[in-house]
């Protein structure tokens, strides 16, 4: 098509190069963590390494240090993503399968509850936090977490259940199976790559939150790897740039990975479709 | 009974979401402290904290600053700029598309606090932006201290355009082609096209996206907090970052209540917006 007309063939190069500057301009900053994290003296600025040294990750990789917090940030994202699945799978059953008065209104306030900036009751929850003890309480931390990924996961999971055929429930139906016995064992094998959209979904959001666990934990011993790092960066009066670049690549990893598998494995235009289009 | 599955979501909702959201106006009317006598029995204050509000001169400009960092990092930079890298990258090279869709996606799955770092070190007086204008022969300024909302805004946008982009490309791509076609046998150019064929086309995505982004970017927090604190002084104090000072710096909590309170009034009402355009019951 380009040999069409020379004046089509220099916009579409036109096009091309405007693509590859602006995300030049894009994985500039991400350069520099990459390429700090492996300097022998590394700094602010974005340069071919002076030298090449797996030392900064060698510093960073000690137990209080880095394992101790990404096994935090484990407990606490997979802790929250299973209550959320499971909570989410339950609550869209019946608001799926069921007409009932109560449908409308409950999903105008889950729709109202994924809008709500959760930034914005972080305030009133420490202080309810700590009327009911549960400050520094990783338990009541996951649980809380949950519930503000919920509003979203109940309506991609009530999207995802809707697009699976309900006549094959009914056949269970009429062989005497309950509600609760089609739900486990033909809706959710059915709606497997649904569930696994939520569950990542939820788990990277998990993850990569930090407010939440900076302001609810305060024992160093218990806090997920985004709390940790933050103090790492606030620590010392001169930050060790290279440490922290290698700290926080580690710290991405998991995220990434989990984005890929999303994207490639089961579809990013349908786990978007799930979480915006409704 | 059918509806006993839904009573998990309900208790866990209702303890920590509609609780604090209550909470927060409770205390807003309230003097409670993190320490002192104020933290032990608080005293019902009525609209103190809310007249504070608005006559403390810090609470004006850091509803000014929000106004500003999401008008300038969401509505115009991550919604033009995704738009434009949309257009883009429908009728770009299968590589370029591939390589740079990778670039931009990157920014976005990063964790928010890793992103954060990424952009201090970027903005640093000592940084990299400063080392690419030194190689073209200008000093550039100390842009966390000097320009500190222009650093959070370009920031914010480096990180969320990606996200405005990924909508706007499965937009695009449902437009049906033979509408586009039927434009150009009329003799419409490029421009004219976009603008009376392909934006109506996919204006219900643009509505959706332009809400959704609002709100995120309403509730930023730790990419401010990493990159200035706030600051200097108060120059990049949005509502998030003045909440989260007043409560747990100053100890105020039933005025930095206020201030949520005020965040959630706000967040509703873009919130009541996005509702009706999704609307429930369309798909049922």
């Amino acid at each position: 098509m380009n040999l069409a007309s020379p004046r089509r063939a220099a916009a579409s190069l036109a096009r091309n190069l405007a693509l590859v500057l602006i995300g030049l301009c894009f994985v500039v900053p991400l350069a520099w963590l990459v390429l700090a994290s492996i300097d022998t003296s590394p700094s602010q600025r974005t340069e071919v390494p002076e030298g090449f040294t797996l030392a900064n990750y060698q510093a960073v990789l000690t137990f209080d240090g880095t394992l101790l917090p990404l096994w935090n940030s484990t407990l606490l994202s997979t802790g929250t993503a299973i209550v959320t699945v499971l909570v989410a799978v339950l609550a869209a059953y019946p608001l799926s399968r069921y007409q009932s008065r109560f449908n409308k209104p409950y999903l105008y306030a889950i729709l109202f509850g994924t809008c709500l900036p959760i930034t914005a009751i972080m305030v009133p929850v420490y202080s309810l936090f700590v009327r009911l003890g549960y400050l520094d309480n990783l338990a009541a931390v996951t649980f809380f977490m949950a519930a503000t990924s919920l509003p979203m996961a109940i309506w991609m999971m009530k999207n995802f259940m809707d697009s699976v055929p309900v006549s094959l429930e009914e056949a269970a139906w009429v062989d005497g199976a309950s509600a609760m016995g089609t739900l486990r064992r033909i809706v959710v094998p059915l709606m497997r790559p649904g569930i696994a959209v939520v569950f990542i979904f939820v788990f990277i959001q998990a993850w990569g939150n930090f407010f939440v666990p900076f302001i609810l934990l305060l024992s160093p011993a218990k806090q997920p790897a985004a709390v940790s790092i933050y103090s790492f960066f606030g620590q010392y009066g001169t930050v060790a740039y290279g440490e922290l670049a290698a700290f926080s690549l580690l710290y991405s990893l998991p995220v990434i990975a989990l984005y890929v598998l999303v994207s490639r494995g089961i579809g990013g235009s349908f786990a978007l479709q799930g979480a915006v289009k409704g | 009974m059918r509806l006993l599955p839904v009573a998990p979501s309900i208790v866990l909702l209702a303890l920590f979401m509609v609780g604090p959201v209550v909470w927060a106006f409770y205390v807003s009317f309230t003097n409670t402290a993190l320490t002192g006598r104020a933290a032990r029995a608080p005293q019902w204050v009525g609209l103190d904290n809310y007249v504070d509000l608005f006559t403390d001169r810090a609470f004006p400009l850091s509803l000014l600053l929000t106004f500003v960092f999401v008008l300038g990092s969401a509505v115009i930079g991550q919604n033009l700029i995704g738009l434009g890298l949309a257009i883009l990258m429908t009728r770009a090279n299968r590589v370029v598309r591939a390589v740079v869709g990778t670039a931009l996606v990157a920014a976005w799955v990063l964790p928010e606090i890793v992103a954060a770092f990424a952009a201090y070190a970027y903005f640093a007086d000592d940084g990299t932006l400063n080392q690419l204008l030194a190689a073209i022969g200008i000093a550039g300024p100390n842009w966390l201290f000097d320009f500190p909302m222009l650093a959070v805004i370009l920031a914010n946008v480096w990180r969320g355009t990606a996200f405005s982009m990924l909508v706007y490309e499965a937009a695009l791509n449902d437009v049906p082609p033979e509408i586009t076609e039927a434009a150009i046998v009329d003799g419409a150019g490029g421009a004219k096209r976009l603008w009376w064929v392909t934006l109506p086309m996919i204006r219900s995505s643009i509505a959706t996206n332009l809400m959704l982004i609002t709100l995120q970017t309403l509730a930023v927090f730790t990419l401010i907090w990493v990159m200035t604190k706030g600051g200097p002084g108060m120059a990049s104090s949005t509502l998030p970052v003045f909440a989260y000072q007043e409560a747990f710096k100053f100890q105020q909590i039933g005025y930095g209540s206020a201030i949520a309170v005020v965040m959630i009034v706000v967040g509703a009402i873009f919130s009541v917006g996005y509702i009706r355009m999704l609307r429930p019951e369309r798909d049922t």
